[in-house]
Order: C-alpha cells, then structure tokens, then sequence
C-alpha cells in the first residue's frame, strides 16, 4: 500500500496525538494482558476437584461443655442417630474439614530421624466409614478395618500403624513410582513407622493457598475430644432438608454440648475461594471499561481529527478517492498507531509480569496471552475508528468547493 | 475576571458536551478505582494504635529446629514456646508485658430461658488492657496477684454483658464458663482495632474476643486454647508434656518507654537465650528480635498481595484515564486555534489565555472528582459485598481519602491541562487570522 508513506509524513505533523493514543493502547495492553493471566491462574486453582461428594455432604461442630460426659458413648451415640436417619448415606466424627482453612499437618518421611527431609499433608482421623461418608476413590489398597481404629486422647502424640494417602502425597514421597507407596512403610513425627495402606484418588488438604494442597492422609483414629466435628453425606436431594433434621436430633439428644456451625460443603467451596471470585470480578471489571475508555478514546480523537481535516478530504473525493480508500486510509492510520502501542504493550505486559512475578511470587505469563492481547488491542482499535471513518467516507466531494 | 473564566469555560464544555462527558467519565473512572484500591491499601496499613505504636514490642527468638530453621532462617518463629513466655514473665523485666493466647468456652448462663453459647476468649496477663488502651465501661483490669495465683477472674465485652447480665454493671457477680465459676472482675466498650494488631496469628482483620481471662489459667485446665499451634520436635503425651514442649503457641508483648529500656530489653533476652543454650535448647544461631507495631505489622505483609497488585493496576488504569483526557483537550485546544488567534489579535495575553484553559481543565477535573468519589463509593461496597467477612469494615471513606481524591483528581486534571494549554496558547495568530 502506497499510501503507507503518506499517512507516516501527516502523523509526523501531529506526532503527540497519535503517540498519547499509542502508549494508551500500550498501558492498556499491559494491563488487559496480566489481568486475564490472574484470571485464569485462580480459575485453574478453582478448578481443582476437592475429592469429595460436594452436594450432598455437609458438616457440624459438637462442642462440649459439661465437666463429667462420657466423650466415647456420646461419639458412637451420636453417630448411630446420625447413620439412622432416612436419607443419610454415612456418617464420621472428623478432625478437619478440607477447604476451610482450618486443620492439622504433620510431616511423613521415607528415612527416619531428625535431619532427614519430610514431606508436609493433611491429616485427617476417620474411621472405616470415611470413603463412603465423603465420596472418596480409593485408587489402590484396602480401606480401614474396624478393629485399626483406635482413640485418641487429646495431646497424644503416637500415631497408628497404618495411613491411607493420596495420589500426590504418594507422587511426593516416592517420584520414581508412586504406585510403590503401597505397602511401604514412612515415618511420622520424624521416627515413627507408619504404613501405607491405601491410595486415594484425590481428596484436599483444609488450605486452598498451600502449594501441597492436594496432599492429604487418613488415620484410623476416633478422637476423645470436646470439640470436635461430625461430617455427613446424604443421598442426592437430600442435604437441605436432612441438615435441620439433623440438628434438631443432636441438640436435644444432649444438653451437655451445643451444636453449632452446620455447614455445607457447598458453603464452603464458596467461602474458601471467596476472595479468588472477588478479585477475579474485580479484574474482569477493570479489563472491560479500560477497553472501552481506550475504544472511545480512539473515538474522540478520530472524530476530532477528521472534523479538521473535513475540507482535505473533501478535496481528495473530489480529485477521485473513492469512499472506501477514504476509510482505508483512517484505517491504516489506526492500524500504524495501534502497531506502536501495541509493541510497548508487549514489552510493558511482560515487564509489569516480571515486577510481579519478582515481588509478588506469581508465574511467569503464558506467551499465548501476550498474542490474544495484540489480536483484541488490534480488533478493538478498527472497530473504534470504524465509525469515524464511515462519518469521513461520506463527506460530499463539493466541500472542497466551500469555504468553511 | 475569574468568574469569566468561568463562564467561558462552562460554553465551550457545553459546547463539545460529547467529548467533555468523555473526559469526566474517563478522570472519573481513573480517580474512582485509583481511589477504591488506596483506600482499602490505606486502611490495611493503617497505624492501630498511633500513640504508643513506637513503644509496644513484639518479643520473638529462635527456638526452632537447628537442621531445619523457621522460614529458611530469615526470621525467627512467629510465636513463643510455653517455656519461654513464662519465663519472661516471670522475669518482669519490662515496664508492661503480657503473655497471650487464643482461647474458647461455652457459656452457661443462670435461667432456663437462655441457652448455653459459645465463646472467643482471650488469655492474657493483667498488662493487656494498659498496654493496648482497652476502654472499659465497669471495673477494670485484675491484679497482677490474679496473675500469679490463677484466680478464676473474667472481663467481658460489651456485647456479652448485654446478653447475660442485660447490660447492667456486673462487677462482682459470677459467670459460668465451661462448667467453672468466674468471678466478673470488668466490662469493656466495643474495641475493635483494624488491623487487630495484637495478634494476627489467625487473620489480622478478624474481630476481637468476646470474652479475657488470665492466662494461667490455661495450664490449670480451666480455660481451653486455641489458635495457632507449630511443633518441631516432638514430645510425650499429655498435657503437661505438651506445656512443657517445643510447640510455639503463645504470643508475647512488651511496652518499654525509651530506646534504652528497648536496649537493655534486648540485652536481657540474649543473656536469656545464652542460659537456655545450656541446657540445649536454642541450638540456631541467637536470633532474638524486638518489633514495634508498624514494624511486626509489615514483617508479616498484612497488606494483602491482591490488594497491592489492585491498587497498582488502578494506577496505571488511571495513567491511561489520564493520557486519554490529555489526548482529548489537546484535540479540543487545538481545534480552537482560530479562536485563540482572534482573541490574540484583540490583545489578549498569553498568561490571560494559559489561565483561561487552565480553569477549563480544573473544571474538567473537578468533575470527574466527584464522579470519581461517587464511583469509590460503589466501588467500596462492591469490594466489600464481594469479599465478605475479609473486607468488613475495611471499606469506607473518611474525610482524608475524601479529600485526597480531590486533590488527586485537580492534580491529575491540570497535568492533563498543562501540554495541551501550552500548545494552545503558541499558535500563531496571524497564521489563523490568514486562512481564515
């Protein structure tokens, strides 16, 4: 296109216009870029399956009050009411309830002793139940045996023979082949043997933002505690009206304990990831009116700079241009500018990712981002200039024959 | 003359009313999310206490694991061992000091027509309330003795009292926690600091307790704990076992008036590590460390990463709200070029005319100022809406941010102003007067 030379000589004439529309375009870009990188990097972790039946289970916290109660009956009483009622699948006294941000850990290691490195899980005490009562896939080996489940009394620090635990936690303590985690025996608290039982499929840690969120184990333990939680799978349909029921038959089973914090796990996926949802609404926001103010940006000043150049344009659809070369040449305007901005864009999208990536610990952006955003920015900037350059296409031929 | 200005002003927005509406949206927009995020960035960061943050410290040294140090050993941990803060306090060394823990109870009230409730408790020393400036609305704080001889002595918030003793002072009666008998030693006022600076262990923008009681009652199993608890070593069963353990769960503060007494603090808790090196424990390096509010605040980034990251992207979100007013005036300016050689030619001066568009900005500006308070607004309760628990009471605007946001929004109007003013006011008068 011949003309290529002529638009640069008439946007050399007014360099500080198109170059404020050109670094708009590139902060703009560089913004729009790292915001839908941190979108898709919460959505992903969003995404990550928790393990468990999340729509029909949910859980509640017993804590109890009263000087001398009999914490083993209570347990098992309350859990034969609950495993009764009609819509229940299963039922397990459980220490920690996976996303809510609150929970145990403990180290396991394939060497024993105290300079040796251990890998960080989840613990959660069950018992035989716990498969069936969160909806777990246990992937290789057996469940628990009732006879493995022991109590535990507050402040114990031994731990039982045998663990069952996930996929990620068995890919984490052996690389080479987690399938031969199963059988093999690692130490908990730094000396104690403990052997591998069972592989889960997968089930979540209580903490969304831990890099080893998908490593988790099972003991076999029923806990002899004041404070502890029941969780509760129901058959489809029926959380919503098995939750009140649910309660009501705890609470004035015992008046010794109170009730309290009935939740489901629907709840909870929500809550955990609350603040992900909130900022990513919050960036899909300030993604779509920079967009429109750089679009009406573009608008205005295209309008502005074909209002003063009326009587030109006039001239050159009288010497012969046809309507369509007038737009073109709008077009090819914008298309140089945007080239401009968008290539600072570029190094300005992977320079505010650096700065992020070094201050705030993020990954590294995903090249494939920087190029849908010079496809948007270029898409966005000819729609923009669509409009002002149709109103130019129409100008008569005769207003070159006027004065203004 | 400036009423003028004014009048002038007010015609020619009228006159583009598009491209002025465009500009106040685009400053408004700007000053609206740059405005949001500061604000929610201010009051995060926000002193708690700024009368006597230089003078409360938070005590921390390195108990931790010599084969594998607290935070790759770039810190030591952030809470103490039972051990440790006991022995602190013990010690007495320091004007203030008070030894903490998150605590939990249910309450029994007298009566069958209220039921049983759970409560947050605090464990704390007798120094708390002085330390921290708790405003009390009955009694007051319990008595060193209550320390040391582990009285079974309560203060409850406001709240509490309302529910269990109708809001009457309830000094001297008794409250039934977890079965045990308290004796109501004082009620405070609503006190909710934010950051809740004095312990930040679980969230540093969660609600203070409901209920205090001394904190050695939680040895004697009179009060149950909660919170925070980190182990490295492990150690024997039982409670005592556990008291006695490597586990760090408490946390420790101290007031010292002076630079010196921070000194010889300092001094106190080496030779203090120095003598437990005897008996093997603190086998890392001696790491012990002293922080003022503000100073403990930032160590453990209570500014949340997201809010910094919004706040700048705003920034440049309100560069590109700006560098597009700067595009828009420059065009209008321009574009009045016969306009201003007329007005040159009649004998207007170049200040005259640098003033007359410079009013014309500020208006601009001023405008989207208050569209921009007006987005800050919604844009606070959007943030606060969306992020729930986290964000409550983080999110409104006080006269200062009010304040700031016209300033900033005048400031970013005339810098906005300034190159296109310039340009506007060199054209050539004779050069326009011709051609026309």
């Amino acid at each position: 296109m011949l003309e290529i030379g002529l638009i640069i000589r008439a946007l050399m004439r007014n360099k500080i216009g198109a170059l404020l529309i050109a670094l708009q375009i590139a902060l703009t870009m560089t913004i729009i870029v790292n915001a839908v990188f941190m979108i898709t990097e919460r959505q992903q972790q969003m995404q990550r399956e928790s393990g468990i039946d999340e729509v029909n289970t949910f859980y509640l916290t017993n804590t109890v009050f009263e000087q001398d109660y009999n914490l083993q009956a209570a347990m098992n009483r309350d859990l034969d009411i609950i495993r009764q009622t009609s819509g229940v699948v299963d039922a397990i006294q459980i220490n920690a309830i996976p996303l809510s941000g609150g929970g145990w850990s403990m180290g396991l290691q394939t060497d024993p002793g105290n300079d040796k490195d251990s890998i960080g899980t989840a613990v959660y005490m069950v018992d035989q139940h716990a498969l069936n009562a969160m909806g777990l896939e246990l992937i290789a080996g057996k469940n628990f045996t009732p006879e493995e489940i022991q109590w535990r009394e507050t402040s114990q620090t031994t731990w039982p023979a045998n663990t069952i635990i996930t996929k990620a936690m068995a890919q984490s303590l052996f690389p080479d082949d987690w399938q031969s985690a199963l059988g093999k025996t690692v130490y908990i608290s730094q000396t104690q043997p403990i052997r591998i039982t069972g592989i889960l499929k997968n089930l979540q840690a209580p903490w969304n933002g831990w890099s080893g969120v998908e490593r988790s184990m099972l003991v076999p333990f029923h806990m002899e505690s004041k404070g502890s939680r029941y969780f509760v799978r129901t058959e489809p349909g029926m959380r919503d009206k098995v939750m009140p029921q649910i309660e009501k038959l705890l609470a004035e089973s015992d008046k010794g304990r109170i009730i309290r914090r009935v939740t489901t796990m629907e709840e909870t996926r929500k809550r955990s990831y609350q603040r992900h949802n909130a900022t990513n609404k919050i960036l899909m926001t300030v993604i779509v009116t920079l967009t429109l103010i750089t679009a009406f940006g573009i608008v205005g000043l295209a309008i502005f700079s074909i209002n003063r150049r009326t009587k030109q344009i006039g001239t050159r659809r009288a010497l012969g241009a046809t309507q369509w070369q007038i737009m073109r040449y709008f077009m090819v305007e914008n298309l140089l500018i945007s080239t401009v901005g968008i290539l600072i864009g570029c190094a300005g999208a992977i320079g505010l990712n650096m700065w992020l990536v070094d201050t705030f610990a993020l990954t590294p952006i995903n090249f494939d981002l920087i190029l849908m955003g010079v496809v948007i920015l270029f898409i966005v900037g000819q729609l923009a200039v669509l409009y002002p350059a149709r109103r130019a296409a129409l100008i008569s031929p005769a207003t070159a024959t006027r004065t203004v | 003359m400036f009423s003028y200005y004014l009048k002038i002003a007010w015609i020619s927005i009228k006159k583009h009313w598009g491209l002025s509406l465009l500009m106040v949206t685009a400053i408004g927009l700007g000053i609206g999310t740059a405005m949001t995020t500061v604000t929610v960035n201010y009051l995060m960061s926000a002193n708690p206490i700024p009368h006597k943050s230089e003078s409360l410290f938070y005590v921390r040294v390195d108990s931790w694991d010599v084969n594998d140090p607290f935070d790759d050993g770039k810190n030591p941990p952030d809470q103490l061992t039972y051990t440790d803060a006991t022995n602190l306090m013990k010690a007495k060394k320091a004007f203030r000091q008070n030894v903490q823990s998150q605590a939990y109870g249910v309450i029994e009230p007298d009566g069958e027509d209220i039921l049983p409730f759970m409560v947050s408790a605090r464990a704390n020393s007798s120094d708390f309330f002085s330390m921290f400036d708790v405003p009390f609305i009955y009694g007051g704080t319990w008595s060193h003795d209550a320390d040391d001889n582990k009285e079974m002595v309560i203060v409850l918030n406001r709240e509490i009292n309302e529910r269990v003793f109708g809001g009457e002072n309830s000094v001297g009666k008794t409250i039934r926690l977890d079965g045990n008998l308290f004796k109501v030693v004082g009620v405070i006022d609503t006190w909710q600091p934010k950051p809740k600076y004095y312990d930040i262990s679980t969230g540093a923008f969660e609600e203070s307790e409901e209920v205090f009681v001394p904190f050695n009652l939680i040895a004697e199993q009179k009060i149950r704990r909660s919170g925070n608890t980190n182990c490295w070593k492990p150690s024997g069963d039982g409670f005592e076992a556990f008291l006695a353990s490597e586990c760090v769960w408490t946390q420790f503060w101290v007031e010292l008036r002076s630079e010196q007494e921070k000194q010889e603090y300092l001094n106190f808790l080496n030779a203090y590590v120095n003598e437990q090196k005897r008996f093997g424990r603190f086998q890392r390096p001696l790491d012990n460390r002293l922080d003022s509010v503000m100073q403990w605040l930032e160590n453990q980034e209570v500014v949340a990463d997201d809010a910094q990251m919004m706040m700048a992207m705003s920034f440049m979100f309100l560069a590109v709200c700006l560098l597009n007013t700067i595009g828009l005036l420059l065009a209008k300016f321009l574009g009045k070029a016969p306009e201003i050689g007329l007005r040159q030619a009649l004998g207007a001066s170049k200040a005259t005319l640098f003033a007359q568009y410079m009013v014309e900005s500020a208006c601009i500006g001023i405008a989207g100022g208050v569209l921009g308070l007006i987005l800050a607004q919604f844009g606070l309760s959007a943030i606060e809406s969306l992020y729930g628990d986290y964000m409550k009471g983080l999110a409104s605007l006080d006269v200062t941010m009010v304040i700031a946001a016209f300033v900033l929004s005048l400031l970013s109007a005339i810098i906005a102003g300034l190159y296109p003013t310039w340009r506007a006011c060199n054209i050539q008068p004779a050069q326009q007067l011709k051609s026309q």
